[in-house]
């Protein structure tokens, strides 16, 4: 396995906040990394590092061989990074299938119109917004509305997808039906670097998770690894549940 | 559910049909939308020729003004969400450039107005990279600076005439076939650039440029995160709604023989053009002919009304007010909510 992205050394200030200081990490193709920590730590900064939102102050990151430091963030969705925002960000005015096709037609693939069409409309029916194409995103409920996000980024058939807490906020069922959907979309071949609070989820999704505190990394490994480390169980005030989170994931 | 997903992207990466410009075209071209401004065009250009009708020319020339105006400001309002409060200087800047070269250095006046549209256009591409870092209540701020400042330069600048402008003689319209004729071809070249207009409107909003435009006008950020380059797309789509405006300007001032800064950049003209547009509906390509029509028949009404003469201008604000507040969509959105399968024909 080869490093698909790679940070080092990131580091970015927000007047006198370390936001990130100092981080280095790297995800392999087809891997699923996990990004975790209290809140502040860092994480959706981290993100909106990677896809250019936020320029760094320091440090470097590397996708697929070629450094995007600094690139705004249409270039970086050009190079194959889509991302799912925590706080959804509908086009709310236009239909389903049209954000999908907005995803398909900027995206890795510069699709055509036509292209992006029938691209977006199987995407849509993938994660199961099939019978809503035509409505506006406007109008979708809160799980309608993080289905599509995910689906606005999958059309654009990324190599790397950022998941910033597709879970949240999703009630029990539905959140068992994303996961079988991330695990359906890791099969696909796309690597996911992705944040999450709901710790069982995580605990099972991913493949290694990085455990961020204050902008800098308090550890990485293996989800048990990760659960049993000392550092991480106080950082979460002594959360004696990460370890029941990952006997309990399936 | 899972196997759908990997199913779907891998079958969708693997098989990807590949659309032919030339087939994208022909697509267009059967659908019912184009023919109808085609028609409606000719219809314009030549009922009032048939029936040799000058009054009918008379209003009909002053709403394809209007139309064309309406029109190209919905690229920038209705579809990237940019209001630009200071769209007149396009029309007014057109208009000397292409009154000074017919005039002064005898250019033929289509190629004349052409040199016009691509100049503004050129000049609308330049300003446009640098005041489209602006957003909202901010850029429109500074396209009303834009038309302020081109007016005052204007004004100061002798070759076109400073304060006073450029009057046309009766040999201008040699060329043309003296006045009489002039006038008809003047009118047929701007019945033909509102047609054009409406075609480039409507090219624009089905094509991929005219979906990362609607993208940035619903959410700027979240379309660059998708991919949209934004800087470029929006410096473009300026530069491009300044062209027919121009043409149109630099036709307009030609027939009516006299060009001064206070006509060219008359900021009511800009805020006009707003409610026209907003009362036919933004984002919809019939609705700035709509808005131009309406528009156009209130104003003359009010203009010989003993009572309005003077509050034109107020009944526009109040009206532009009504339509914000309680009709958002003008009069195509409305309709179109009311009858869906009118969006296959009235685009």
């Amino acid at each position: 396995m080869s490093a698909l992205l790679e940070v080092t050394h990131l580091s970015r200030r927000f007047g006198g906040v370390h936001a990130v200081s100092d981080l280095s990490f790297s995800v392999d193709e087809g891997e699923i990394l996990g990004v975790i920590g209290p809140n502040g730590a860092g994480k959706s900064t981290l993100f909106n590092l990677i896809n250019g939102v936020v320029p760094p102050d320091a440090g470097r990151i590397v996708f697929d061989g070629v450094d995007i430091t600094g690139e705004p963030p249409y270039a970086v969705a050009r190079r194959g990074i889509a991302r799912a925002h925590q706080i959804m960000q509908p086009l709310l005015g236009l239909t389903v299938l049209e954000n999908c096709m907005v995803g398909a037609c900027f995206g890795r693939e510069n699709m055509s119109l036509a292209d992006a069409r029938a691209a977006a409309r199987e995407v849509a029916q993938s994660v199961g917004l099939g019978d809503r194409v035509d409505t506006l995103a406007g109008a979708l409920t809160t799980a309608g509305k993080k289905r599509l996000e995910m689906a606005r980024a999958l059309s654009a058939r990324p190599r790397l997808l950022l998941l910033d807490e597709v879970l949240a906020g999703l009630n029990p069922t539905e959140i068992a039906h994303m996961i079988e959907t991330i695990r359906g979309i890791r099969r696909s071949g796309i690597t996911i670097l992705m944040i999450e609070h709901v710790m069982r989820a995580i605990m099972s999704l991913s493949d290694r998770i990085v455990v961020l505190n204050l902008g800098r990394k308090l550890a990485e490994g293996r989800p048990r690894e990760i659960a049993e480390n000392p550092d991480v169980i106080k950082a979460y005030l002594g959360d004696s549940k990460l370890l029941a989170a990952v006997e309990a994931a399936p | 559910m899972n196997e759908t997903v990997s199913q779907a992207v891998a079958k969708a990466a693997a098989a990807r049909p590949q659309h032919a410009l030339g087939e994208e075209l022909l697509r267009q071209l059967r659908r019912p939308f184009p023919w109808l401004v085609v028609a409606f065009t000719l219809l314009c250009g030549f009922v009032p020729y048939l029936t040799d009708d000058v009054g009918l020319r008379e209003s009909l020339l002053l709403a394809a003004v209007y139309v064309t105006l309406a029109s190209n400001l919905n690229l920038m309002i209705g579809f990237a969400g940019y209001v630009n409060f200071g769209n007149i200087v396009f029309f007014g800047l057109g208009g000397y450039i292409g009154v000074y070269l017919a005039t002064s250095w005898h250019v033929n006046l289509v190629a004349a107005s052409l040199a016009a549209g691509v100049l503004v256009g050129f000049l609308a591409y330049l300003f446009g990279l640098g005041i489209l870092r602006l957003r909202g209540a901010f850029f429109a701020l500074a396209t009303i600076g834009v038309n302020e400042a081109v007016r005052a330069f204007v004004t100061n600048f002798e070759p076109w005439g400073g304060a006073t402008g450029i009057y046309l003689s009766m040999d201008a319209y040699a060329p043309l076939g003296g006045p009489m004729a002039g006038l008809w071809i003047c009118y047929f070249l701007l019945v033909a650039v509102m047609g054009l207009s409406l075609l480039l409107a409507y090219a624009i909003k089905t094509s991929k440029f005219g979906l990362g435009l609607l993208a940035i006008g619903q959410n700027e950020d979240a379309a660059a995160v998708l991919g949209v380059p934004t800087p470029l797309y929006k410096a473009i789509i300026y530069s491009v709604s300044g062209f027919f405006p121009a043409v149109a300007g630099s036709l307009y001032f030609f027939k009516s023989g006299i060009i001064e800064p206070t006509s060219a950049f008359d900021l009511t003209a800009s805020i006009e053009s707003i409610v026209m547009l907003m009362l036919g509906g933004a984002q919809t390509i019939t609705g700035p002919v709509i808005g131009a029509f309406l528009y156009e028949e209130l104003r003359g009404y009010l203009l010989v009304s003993q009572t309005f003469s003077h509050l034109q201008l107020v009944l526009a604000g109040a009206l532009l007010l009504l339509i914000v507040l309680f009709v958002p969509g003008g009069f195509m959105g409305w309709l179109h909510t009311r009858l869906p399968w009118l969006r296959r024909w009235l685009e």
